[in-house]
């Protein structure tokens, strides 16, 4: 991930606070369908380009090392990329990711399209974290620079926010 | 309530392990995870800043151990506090880095050792549960503050996002000297 583009270059489709969440229905492993409104209670979505990459892998290990904080509140995180569940399955196993991976493969990125984070320019998706409250309405966003792992605070703090 | 902003939470106080000149005009403050192999790399460069900054650098080490990726991690960062009671927690520090390939329990009982704590007193230390607590506390207070990896550098309280190669990580530090 060695283009980062500027502060200033982030998308401005990126779906905002207010907005509603769009739903969507993903595999999380090759035979299981996790749907947003079957979750209940607030809800971190973590758009993150790839699976392998290592600024992903230090951006999902701080997540889980904060799922206690998260869970305290009742927020269940999801990672959302556009790998297939089949490689998320191994990455899951191997970074012992306690949360979902959930694949946005097919049709490609339709998922981060609906959030306004997908990338044309190479088919992946922004870095970028959705904090939705627990009627699904997007509480807080961000999208940070491809190649900077963004951390956990803005979103805990939101999440903090909520309750 | 954005990323970008990212500070240091608590700021540094006199909990916090901490090498060099406590009046140096920079403070740096490293997350660290003693079973990481960048954090191995990062302990040589700061080493290396220490030795050309001198009195112009304070140096604050907390502990951030990632225990999904680094499964010696968390029992390490205790062991390092448990010496801490005895006062002798750089020693250890050192210790871990330099000997990174091996963080098994035996082999950290003998770096605490090797680093001149009491083997009783630190075996009781781990037991009380005091640097367990004080480690959790510390990988709270890297998540709160928006630590991104490992290892994650504050200078003078901000996240530091560029380089923490000696070279471009030198230079950065040297400007703040200059203004």
């Amino acid at each position: 991930m060695s283009t980062q583009p500027s502060a200033t270059s982030l998308p401005a489709s990126a779906l905002q606070r207010g907005d509603g969440a769009p739903e969507f229905a993903l595999p999380a492993t090759p035979d299981q369908i996790v749907r947003l409104s079957e979750i209940r209670g607030p809800v971190v979505l973590i758009f993150y380009p790839a699976d392998w990459s290592p600024v992903c892998g230090d951006e999902l290990s701080m997540f889980e090392a904060a799922t206690g904080l998260f869970a305290g509140h009742g927020a269940q995180l999801i990672g959302i990329s556009v790998d297939s569940s089949w490689c998320h399955l191994a990455y899951k196993a191997d970074r012992k990711l306690s949360f979902p991976l959930l694949a946005d493969f097919h049709p490609k990125g339709a998922v981060a399209k609906s959030y306004g984070v997908f990338r044309e320019d190479d088919d992946t998706t922004e870095r970028a974290i959705f904090v939705l409250d627990a009627q699904h309405s997007i509480a807080w966003s961000y999208v940070s620079p491809v190649g900077i792992s963004p951390g956990v605070d803005g979103a805990l703090r939101a999440v903090e926010a909520l309750s | 309530m954005s990323n970008e902003d990212s500070e240091l939470s608590p700021p540094v106080g006199a909990d916090d392990h901490v090498s060099g000149n406590a009046a140096a005009p920079i403070t740096l403050v490293e997350y660290g995870d003693y079973q990481c192999p960048y954090c191995a790399m990062a302990y040589a460069v700061v080493k290396e800043l220490q030795r050309e900054l001198g009195d112009s650098l304070r140096l604050v080490f907390r502990n951030m151990p990632l225990a999904n990726v680094h499964p010696h991690a968390e029992a390490a960062a205790e062991a390092a506090e448990a010496v801490a009671e005895q006062g002798r927690f750089w020693e250890m520090h050192d210790l871990l880095y330099e000997n990174q390939r091996d963080l098994g329990d035996a082999a950290l009982a003998r770096y605490a050792t090797q680093a001149g704590a009491d083997e009783t007193a630190f075996s009781a230390a781990l037991q009380g549960g005091a640097p367990r607590a004080r480690v959790q506390r510390d990988l709270e207070s890297a998540l709160r503050s928006g630590a991104n990896g490992t290892p994650t550098f504050f200078i003078n309280g901000e996240r530091y996002d560029g380089s923490w190669q000696l070279e471009p990580f030198l230079e950065n530090l040297r400007s703040l000297l200059d203004d």
